[in-house]
């Protein structure tokens, strides 16, 4: 195939980045400027120090027009970094911005190898490849697509709302889908918030609020996502809403039914309470919830689950007719633009360290259930009490349970050290107990938070560093009869110590949720390692994912605090923005096209498409690529017999060029 | 015994999102694997077309990788598993033409799996290092000479055998 361009001659201009010392600390610069320099076509062959920068782009248009350059190799970082900025640079300088190819040297390159010799090497080969390749290019035009103005925000925690609040203040219309009865999430179970140790509630609780009476936010609770289909701008969504078997618009959370319903005894486990309090088959998730309306739980509710009740809630309900046994599972199909996804995190589950003693010592609590104690409106009215009921005397916090530690959870979880701190302050103040936190290092990098651990410091809580061996109620001497007994290795003391206290509190870490590899499926994205949703760059671009139109926010992508959250949702909603307002998106021109005169119409290539992009043009006898519909994998253009589809951006003599290039270097 | 500064040479297929990031991600990650691998980036794994494969041994690679993302998480549903169909069949065929298998290797990387890049890299640079030079371009470049040299041969044997057929009739 004859190289596409406007006079016939291609004449190349190449640039290898030094990117400081991140390239040129491992290959020699210059050497493979002078290597290229000599290969057919190459017009400007050059080294710079920075491409990226504004004289390194500079360059570029300078030697496009002085040296009339129609092709533009750089050899530099990711194409998956600065792709974009090179063809925006190649199209100032007045080519088409198709007639680039980027050469990853330094991902691919210097970072990973140790062999200067060999690096350059790889460089030259990799350089060598691009600069064949590049003579094939075709201009292409990128296809603008319409973009759908609505957002869906998954997850109705503090990130969630934020993010929902901040596009429905801009105009934007939102969905919100929480798959629990209320949103609010974890924010709601707290007391109070460190460091500033205002009322959680106080500030949460008119964002929840807001959420549900806000014109612009249609709010879905104790609802999922079912299916996710589309692409950036024009997504549709199928979200499964789970029958409440309460009507929530006729609701008025006056909780008579509560009160007549055939369970006379509370009975069941709180979930809000983490199991400290008891609710029955139909109940209010917890006294702020929005919406505020009661939910029935059908493993519970005698109607529900046996047909024989004499339905006494319907009755005490009345001419409201709120109640609804008859619900069903609905699915209901959305079409949104972008979506945001902050599905937030799980606690640990401290009982797989069972040398704590958790469910075995009644009173061995988590950091939640000693959250759930210290707040009014919690299970005990906000007094602070074993499980006999009597006040305790001495309190021990045990840092990092499920975090830093190889035989669970390696990160460190980020927010238990200054979580246990507003614990132990709540602890003192409540009870006047003695406080002892047992911690490896105490983290506290937030804004007002090492200030917060010097007042913990002068308020007298004790600090001992040493992770905690086991907690016993072995007592060995008569101060430790009827206690429970931290062993601990006090690192700074240099010594074995057996510590008795009356209550102890596992500051338990945040994992990924359980299901957070089918919610990532679900979305296109990926996680990484650990289990939380991968941003697209770590620093670059936190909210973004590699699905355009799919934004993370909150703990669902590494444990945060509040404020930072409350930051990543607000980013989040502003990309969605970003997007929104520009009014359409530009699409790679990647897509596949039939060559007619080569396509024998064999249909081969029909089943292989997941999209339903290829159809079969009866009457010419050939097969037909909606452009619209294709994402651009190649999959059909790689089993086409004879070598009719074809893909823009990936041609066949584009990667031919490109095999060749890499085996001719030797 | 092939030449004491042979290095092996592994072209690698790796798809935009998952394998090639994994690869961005061994960089970013300062992982150190071994310089042999030159990777070309396609959309996905189900881009690498059989002719691929064959152009790169053909062209003097000694191994080739292909990279995508796990089952069940391809960026575009369902591409990897045509990969797969496709790495079997491409198997059997290289063992046709005697070209041993372990010298062609399909990961799945997803990622976040920067240190898989870095062990299959490197085991595969070992294996390949272990079985030797493939120098399929010399290969052909003696088949050539032997195709050239054929015709003669079969003229001069063909001449010798008439006249052998010839003598037998006489006698």
């Amino acid at each position: 195939m004859k190289p596409n361009s406007s006079n016939g001659e291609v004449r190349i201009g190449f640039y290898v980045c030094h990117c400081g010392h991140n390239i040129a600390g491992m290959v020699d610069c210059p050497a493979v400027a002078h290597y290229v320099g000599g290969l057919p076509g190459v017009a400007v062959s050059r080294d710079y120090k920075y491409m990226c920068s504004d004289p390194g782009q500079e360059l570029i248009k300078q030697d496009i027009r002085e040296h009339r350059l129609n092709r533009i190799v750089v050899a530099s970082c990711s194409p998956l970094l600065h792709e974009h900025t090179f063809r925006h640079a190649v199209e100032a300088g007045g080519l088409n911005p198709f007639y680039f190819q980027m050469v990853n040297i330094r991902e691919h390159g210097s970072w990973v190898h140790t062999d200067r010799a060999a690096a350059t090497d790889k460089a030259m080969a990799l350089a060598n490849a691009a600069v064949r390749r590049v003579r094939f290019h075709r201009p292409l035009e990128t296809v603008r697509v319409p973009i759908n103005p609505d957002v869906l925000v998954v997850g109705g925690g503090i990130s969630g709302i934020h993010a929902a609040l901040t596009l429905a203040n801009g105009a934007k219309k939102v969905f919100m889908v929480e798959r629990e009865p209320s949103i609010g999430g974890h924010m709601a179970k707290f007391d109070k918030t460190f460091p500033t140790l205002d009322c959680a509630a106080c500030i949460l609780t008119p964002k929840m609020s807001a959420v549900r009476s806000h014109e612009n936010i249609t709010l879905w609770t104790h609802s999922e996502v079912a299916k996710v289909e589309g692409y950036v701008g024009n997504y549709v969504v199928t979200v499964r809403r789970k029958p409440r078997y309460v009507n929530e618009e006729l609701c008025v959370g006056c909780q008579e039914c509560i009160n007549a319903c055939i369970f006379k005894e509370a009975k069941f486990p709180d979930e809000f309470n983490v199991g400290l309090s008891k609710r029955k088959p139909i109940y209010i998730p917890f006294p702020q919830a929005v919406p505020q309306a009661v939910v029935i739980d059908p493993a519970r509710c005698l109607q529900l689950k046996t047909g024989k009740c004499k339905q006494t809630c319907i009755e005490a309900c009345g001419d409201r007719h709120a109640i609804d046994l008859t619900q069903k599972e609905q699915l209901v199909q959305i079409k949104v633009g972008n979506i945001i996804v902050a599905t937030g995190f799980k606690l640990f589950d401290a009982k797989r360290i069972p040398q704590y003693g958790y469910g075995l010592y009644p009173n061995v609590v988590t950091s939640i259930e000693l959250e759930r104690l210290v707040t009014s409106s919690g299970p005990t009215g906000g007094h602070v009490v074993l499980r006999d009921g009597t006040t305790p005397q001495s309190v021990a916090f045990v840092l990092c349970v499920g975090s830093r530690d190889f035989r669970t959870n390696r990160w460190c979880s980020r927010t238990c050290c200054m979580h246990s701190m507003k614990l132990a302050q709540l602890v003192r103040e409540h009870t006047g107990a003695d406080v002892t936190v047992f911690y490896l290092d105490i983290r506290a990098p937030g804004k007002g938070c090492e200030e917060f651990y010097d007042k913990s410091l002068k308020d007298g809580i004790q600090f001992v560093r040493g992770r905690v061996a086991e907690v016993t109620d072995w007592a060995v001497t008569p101060e430790e009869e009827g206690k429970l007994v931290i062993r601990v290795e006090d690192t700074l003391a240099g010594l074995v110590r057996r510590i008795p206290v009356d209550m102890i509190v596992l500051a338990v870490g945040m994992e990924p949720h359980a299901d957070s590899q089918d919610v990532r499926r679900l979305f296109n994205m990926s996680c990484g390692t650990e289990g939380w949703f991968l941003e697209k760059h770590p620093k670059l671009a936190p909210v973004a994912t590699f699905t355009d139109g799919v934004f993370i926010a909150g703990c669902c992508q590494g444990p945060k605090d509040i404020p930072d959250s409350i930051a990543q949702a607000g980013a989040a909603a502003a990309e969605a923005m970003a997007l929104i307002d520009r009014g359409y998106i530009e699409q790679e021109p990647n897509t596949a096209y039939i060559a007619e005169e080569d396509c024998s119409g064999c249909k081969s290539c029909l089943p292989l498409c997941p999209y339903t992009a290829i159809g079969f043009d009866e009457e010419k006898g050939k097969a037909a690529i909606n452009a619209t519909l294709c994402k651009g994998c190649g999959t059909c253009v790689a089993a086409c017999p004879s070598g009719s589809i074809r893909q823009r951006l990936f041609e066949d003599d584009e990667i031919f060029s490109e095999i060749e290039g890499v085996l001719a270097h030797a | 015994m092939h030449d004491p500064g042979w290095q092996p040479r592994i072209v690698a297929f790796f798809c935009n999102w998952c394998t090639y990031t994994a690869a961005d991600l061994a960089g970013v990650s300062r992982l150190k694997y071994a310089p042999n691998v030159r990777i070309i980036r396609l959309m996905c794994s189900g881009r690498a077309d059989p002719q691929f494969i064959l152009a790169a041994f053909a062209g003097g690679a000694d191994g080739v990788l292909i990279g995508g993302c796990h089952v069940g998480d391809c960026h575009y549903s369902e591409g990897n598993l045509k990969t797969l169909r496709r790495f079997q069949m491409l198997k059997r065929m290289l063992r046709g033409l005697g070209i041993d298998e372990r010298r062609f290797r399909l990961e799945w990387i997803s990622a976040a799996e920067g240190d898989k890049v870095r062990t299959v890299v490197n085991e595969m640079v070992e294996q390949v290092r272990s079985l030797g030079p493939l120098g399929m371009p010399s290969r052909f470049r003696e088949w050539d000479a032997e195709m050239a040299r054929l015709p003669a041969e079969a003229k001069t044997a063909g001449a010798g055998a008439a006249q052998e057929e010839a003598e037998a009739a006489h006698a």
